[in-house]
């Protein structure tokens, strides 16, 4: 009997959701629906939580879970199961599928096209495919890696900087180049030492990088992904100061935290949200940057940053923004 | 550049970061060793690992309490390693697929009470550095070997204490029977299905011990898939070391050297690709171990469920 009455009811749910994919063309049923698919948890502190916090932001500026719509699959390392959650939430008619991880770009290349009704978002990457549904983002993150490798060499009494990167690409290797073009610049003889563990997720190996860098003289660290909680922690253990990027990881060392470059990807979200109503699925490719304020430094209030490194800070941000200052990395 | 790599500060440097990055490895592998020589591969290390990481993060997380967290890893590890003689020895289930199982089990599980008891990037105070009094103070050896936290030393001890136990008492020449022959330890009246049962279980709590090793003492911090396939890693290292303790742990220690040398590589500036640099250990690891293979026999009954005949 209990059988029968689940059964019905999940009969009801999907004529109900079959109901709401036939009329998501045309955009005007009062509800967006966006569905977003990441590698790592919504509360990583880093790349994922970045996307998943911009998505919260917009839904309580469009007025709650009703005018729009959050459904998300986090932890979806595995890319098959990426591509088939991607799936699975384009033929339940979301308006807007993100697939947040450039991991993610064949399997959407590939799925797009069967649902042309359908708008599709990827990133970090400059690539729509030349498909008319879907839209790319990256981040400039060398502009504030450039911001913060000119406080960290502002800071630094050593002379050392250290740097745990991931894997030797996309905005992880721009973030790490943007930082040493800030730090060299502000202070020519200093010198950075650049370590990449060979991974997205090894906080062993990441902690142990930071002990290394540590050992080797460095007072600053900085670090990119979500392995680098492991090399936080070493930072906090003796006494070194660290930048963060992607998401403000002052939480979890309060005491030497300096500043995170911050990813806000609202600007880039409600842009692709506003073309999609006004009919136009893709083909455009977005960056964040210090300008459009997609990316923010912030600074951690519980850590007494000296005036003059704020000035200075504020001045960077202020040069990359007008032109004055141009980071020579990368694109 | 490279002679910068023989500054004495740097091979200092490599030793005691190699030294410590052995750690985990070698509880898994002691243990992984113990229920080989029995005849039982546990492929789920990395689960049970995860599940100890966890547990012990968790207790140490909400109490503060250390030992009360090793304690839960242990006992965490105890139980799932019970579970995988349970199926590996009384249903005689095929083991590299049982332990995958338990892999499996124990990743999505971890994951899965982080998330609701956790759900958050989190720190705790992890075990200190606890230098031992005067042999620390020893130059350039005290620092390498005496200045770690308590669960390093422990893992170098369990080394002669493993060998001790299968080459040096009874109750080891009735593993390496039951591992060799369990027929006819059988017909000597040794129970094969208690002694796998011990093997494995022991190999639980050490397995819980080295996931502890990582959330509670190297790392101080749990996150999903924390291991990040390192209990494979020491399984591996039981086949390099040829089933002995004392190969286990030659083994380990080139394996987390090598590790520490590429760090060390990239960190100073020498220029090596960072995706050259990071295959080397397992590279060398692997190279190693075709070289060596043909050394030792592994365990005749490996694998093998035990069924009286007759």
């Amino acid at each position: 009997m209990k059988n029968k009455i689940i059964f019905l009811f999940l009969l009801v749910f999907a004529l109900a959701l079959a109901a709401c994919g036939g009329s998501t063309g045309g955009g005007d049923t009062g509800t967006f629906r966006v569905a977003v698919v990441m590698p790592s948890a919504i509360n990583d502190l880093a790349f994922s939580q970045s996307m998943y916090d911009a998505l919260i932001k917009i839904q309580t500026e469009m007025g709650g879970a009703e005018k729009f719509e959050i459904a998300y699959s986090d932890n979806m390392f595995v890319v098959e199961d990426a591509a088939a959650a991607i799936r699975d939430y384009a033929t339940q008619g979301y308006n807007l599928i993100i697939a947040h991880g450039s991991q993610y770009g064949a399997s959407l290349q590939e799925i797009a096209p069967d649902f042309p009704e359908t708008s599709f978002a990827w990133g970090t990457a400059g690539d729509t495919f030349g498909l008319p549904n879907v839209f790319s983002y990256e981040a400039l993150s060398q502009q504030g890696g450039y911001v913060n490798g000119v406080v960290a060499a502002a800071l630094s009494q050593s002379g050392t900087l250290g740097v745990v990167g991931p894997i030797e690409v996309g905005d992880a290797k721009l973030y790490v180049d943007g930082f040493i073009a800030g730090a060299k610049a502000q202070n020519a003889s200093i010198q950075v030492n650049v370590n990449y563990i060979g991974s997205f997720s090894d906080v062993a190996l990441a902690s142990e990088a930071a002990q290394t860098h540590a050992d080797a003289g460095a007072d600053v660290m900085t670090g990119s992904a979500q392995m680098v909680v492991g090399a936080i922690g070493v930072a906090e253990e003796r006494g070194i100061l660290w930048f963060g990027t992607q998401s403000n990881q002052a939480s979890l060392a309060p005491s030497i935290v300096v500043a995170s470059q911050v990813y806000d990807w609202t600007v880039v979200v409600n842009d692709i949200i506003a073309k999609i109503k006004s009919g136009t699925l893709g083909g455009e490719a977005y960056a964040l940057s210090l300008e459009n304020a997609g990316l923010l430094i912030e600074f951690n209030s519980d850590y007494n940053v000296p005036a003059d490194v704020k000035d200075l800070a504020e001045k960077t941000i202020q040069g990359i923004k007008d032109g004055s200052i141009t980071v020579n990395v990368g694109g | 550049m490279i002679s910068e790599l023989f500054a004495g500060s740097v091979i200092i440097g490599i030793l005691t970061s190699g030294i410590r990055l052995a750690t985990p490895y070698l509880y898994a592998a002691i243990g992984e060793t113990l229920g080989q020589r029995s005849g039982v591969l546990n492929l789920g290390v990395d689960g049970i690992m995860l599940m100890g990481a966890f547990s012990g993060f968790y207790v140490v997380f909400a109490t503060g309490n250390l030992w009360a967290g090793l304690l839960v890893a242990m006992l965490v590890g105890a139980l799932m390693g019970l579970a995988m003689a349970f199926i590996s020895v009384t249903l005689h289930a095929e083991q590299g697929i049982s332990g995958i199982g338990v892999y499996l089990f124990g990743l999505g599980m971890s994951d899965l009470l982080f998330q609701k008891l956790v759900n958050n990037v989190e720190t705790v105070r992890g075990f200190p550095e606890a230098p031992i009094p005067l042999l620390s103070k020893i130059p350039v050896i005290g620092e390498i070997f005496f200045s770690h936290n308590v669960l390093v030393y422990g893992a170098y001890l369990m080394v002669p204490l493993a060998w001790f136990v299968i080459h040096r008492t009874t109750l080891g020449l009735k593993i390496r029977a039951v591992g060799e022959n369990p027929q006819a330890a059988d017909t000597l009246g040794v129970s094969v299905a208690k002694i796998r049962y011990l093997t494995v279980t022991i190999g639980g709590v050490l397995s819980g011990i080295a996931g502890a090793s990582l959330s509670i003492a190297l790392l101080n911090v749990f996150q999903q898939n924390l291991t990040n396939g390192l209990g494979f890693i020491a399984i591996a290292l039981v086949y390099f070391g040829g089933w002995r303790p004392g190969w286990v742990l030659a083994g380990s220690l080139l394996f987390s050297l090598i590790n520490s040398l590429q760090v060390w590589v990239q960190v100073k500036g020498i220029p090596v690709p960072s995706d050259i640099a990071v295959m080397m250990p397992y590279l060398l690891t692997i190279v190693v171990l075709v070289l060596s293979s043909q050394r030792v026999r592994q365990p005749s009954a490996l694998t093998k469920p035990f069924e009286r005949a007759g």
